[in-house]
């Protein structure tokens, strides 16, 4: 069930971006930043967090959710910090992908080449 | 030797075809024309360590290619000149170290070999030089990493793009007669339609092919007709089209006309979406199949109109519209 | 013919790609890549005894390392010109781009090639996460300060 759930959501928000791409002059770059920014915008109220709990991974692997954990991050942090923890925290939940991503595609690079 | 200047033309008396050298990638190899070229690499970094040396290559020995088959050597060349489509124009820049002869860059975009022979048959006529080879190239991966993307980013392409050609081309022009001249030839103005999508080249050029081909016909008096064969340059399969219905709309009867884009792939079996673009597109086609097809007196006259789009992502991106150019010469087999 | 009549006739004459298949492609890829996960995330969860919240960072980094292998092998901008947005929305096309760039730049060296362009099509996506959870969160902040 719970596969169901995550193919059906991230299915879908694949499918709106799709449509926004195909019908206006934005490029992906455009629409993930858009939709990074509707993820934390879901997060304020803590919609997101309901929608994880529905979707399981299907909530966790489109772009949104790392608005969404960039934001959750930020707001657990200023129960502790007061405001200075929406600096302090925003990296806690996104470190781990954003240090993989540098991480491997330094190697990539380093062992590959591009081919066309 | 009489010029005559008409309009934005000019007929030349004293200007020939003497040789040429054909170099193309893979999916040109694999094309429909593929046969016709001198030598194809079947990938993009042709034995060299990036893609921008890849082209450096292919365009060396295309110039090779070129001056063997007249056993001539490089300071037998009164005077080089070419473009391609990099930044700084690179490709020809930094070959034109191993030329020890004065050598002009030139940028016309996609234009630019049609651009090359036009301002090289002016010099021949006029007299000041008697040999120059012209040099253009383009490389789908170089053109897209300045242009577009990183090769490997999983973009999905529009269906209006088109696929940079990968090839290079060297032409000998002479004053010494040959089976084949350069008849006429009409400088483009730069035409710009209010076009800003970098992704539908084809669009934003075909005014600027109308405008050409137009001003061609006017100042020699001529139509269609008076040609075997008219081809543009890159305009591709939505081009191409948008270019005829522009000529019917203004009832000019369009006979005789194909575009090098549709003409150097397969567009329906390679991915190549509306087809060819790229200075190597117009240049390989004309040199690699039409000069050919004129040598053996299968056509007597043809006029080639390389189309340039002469966008800057920079300024894309900072929402101008795209300005466009085509240069036009007129190739005839000599009596 | 002005600019306006031109824009009409090659609107008319404009090839339509295929948007509805692109849309149906986009929705079969992007929910296998969520299937993908979900399936990497129980792994976890079972595997290491983790909850959801804590087997999530585990699934990203696997996932994010799939991602660049596949750049590197020369295979995710295969599948991304059939799934469009498909491949380009979940995390691993933020993987792509940030693998697709650096490796592009490999001909430049290290610093002025790879370090400096990694960043190049990912960054946008950084900049207005941060951006706009910095402006959202001192928002949310202020308003709890009032509850």
């Amino acid at each position: 069930m719970n596969y169901i759930m995550a193919f059906l959501f991230s299915g879908f928000i694949c499918f709106v971006a799709q449509l926004i791409y195909d019908n206006s002059k934005l490029t992906p770059g455009h629409i993930t930043s858009l939709f990074v920014v509707i993820g934390s915008f879901l997060d304020l109220f803590h919609v997101y967090d309901k929608l994880v709990e529905i979707f399981h991974a299907g909530a966790l692997i489109p772009i949104t959710s790392f608005g969404h954990s960039l934001m959750h991050g930020a707001m657990a942090a200023t129960k502790e910090y007061g405001i200075f923890g929406v600096a302090m925290g925003m990296f806690d939940l996104t470190a781990a992908g954003i240090i993989a991503a540098i991480l491997f595609s330094f190697l990539v690079a380093m062992i590959f080449k591009p081919k066309s | 030797m009489s010029s005559h200047f008409l309009g934005n033309s000019v007929k030349l008396d004293n200007v020939y075809i003497a040789s040429s050298g054909t170099t193309c990638g893979p999916l040109e190899f694999f094309g429909p024309l593929g046969s016709y070229f001198d030598k194809g690499y079947d990938d993009y970094h042709c034995g060299e360590k990036s893609f921008e040396k890849a082209e450096r290559k292919m365009l060396r020995e295309a110039l090779d290619i070129c001056l063997k088959r007249e056993q001539l050597k490089l300071k037998d060349i009164d005077l080089y000149m070419g473009g391609d489509l990099l930044n700084q124009i690179t490709t020809v820049n930094y070959l034109a170290r191993e030329i020890p002869q004065p050598f002009i860059g030139i940028y016309g975009a996609c234009s630019s070999f049609a651009l090359s022979m036009a301002i090289s048959s002016l010099l021949i006529e006029a007299g000041y030089v008697d040999k120059i080879v012209t040099l253009v190239s383009s490389h789908n991966a170089t053109a897209e990493r300045q242009y577009r993307y990183p090769v490997e980013y999983g973009v999905q392409k529009k269906a209006t793009t088109t696929f940079t050609a990968t090839g290079a081309v060297a032409t000998l022009l002479t004053n010494q007669k040959t089976s084949v001249r350069v008849e006429s030839i009409t400088l483009g103005k730069v035409i710009d339609y209010n076009q800003n999508d970098p992704n539908d080249m084809g669009r934003a050029m075909a005014p600027a092919a109308y405008d050409t081909i137009i001003t061609h016909f006017k100042d020699l008096k001529r139509s269609f007709k008076d040609y075997d064969l008219v081809v543009t340059g890159d305009l591709s399969t939505y081009g191409h089209k948008i270019l005829k219905t522009m000529m019917q709309q203004n009832k000019i009867d369009v006979v005789h006309y194909d575009d090098c884009g549709c003409m150097l792939y397969d567009v329906h079996k390679q991915e190549v979406f509306q087809g060819g673009s790229g200075c190597a597109c117009s240049a390989l086609v004309t040199m690699g199949y039409l000069y050919p097809l004129l040598k053996e007196k299968k056509y007597k006259r043809i006029l080639v109109v390389a189309t340039g789009a002469l966008l800057s992502p920079m300024l894309s991106a900072q929402k101008e519209t795209i300005p466009c150019v085509a240069h036009a010469v007129s190739l005839e087999v000599v009596e | 013919m002005d600019r306006k009549e031109y824009d009409q006739l090659a609107e008319e004459l404009k090839p339509n790609g295929h948007k509805i298949s692109n849309a149906f492609h986009a929705f079969i890829y992007g929910g296998v890549i969520g299937i993908i996960a979900q399936g990497v995330l129980e792994f976890f969860m079972k595997t290491y005894k983790y909850s959801q919240k804590e087997a999530t960072p585990l699934m990203i980094i696997t996932l994010v390392f799939v991602a660049c292998l596949l750049t590197g092998l020369g295979i995710y901008d295969n599948i991304a010109k059939h799934a469009g947005a498909g491949t380009f929305i979940p995390i691993t096309g933020f993987a792509n781009s940030m693998a697709s760039s650096a490796l592009d730049s490999k001909s430049e060296g290290l610093v002025l090639g790879i370090g400096s362009n990694m960043f190049k099509l990912g960054g946008t996506v950084l900049t207005y996460g941060i951006v706009s959870s910095s402006l959202l969160g001192v928002i949310r902040y202020v308003i709890t300060l009032f509850r």
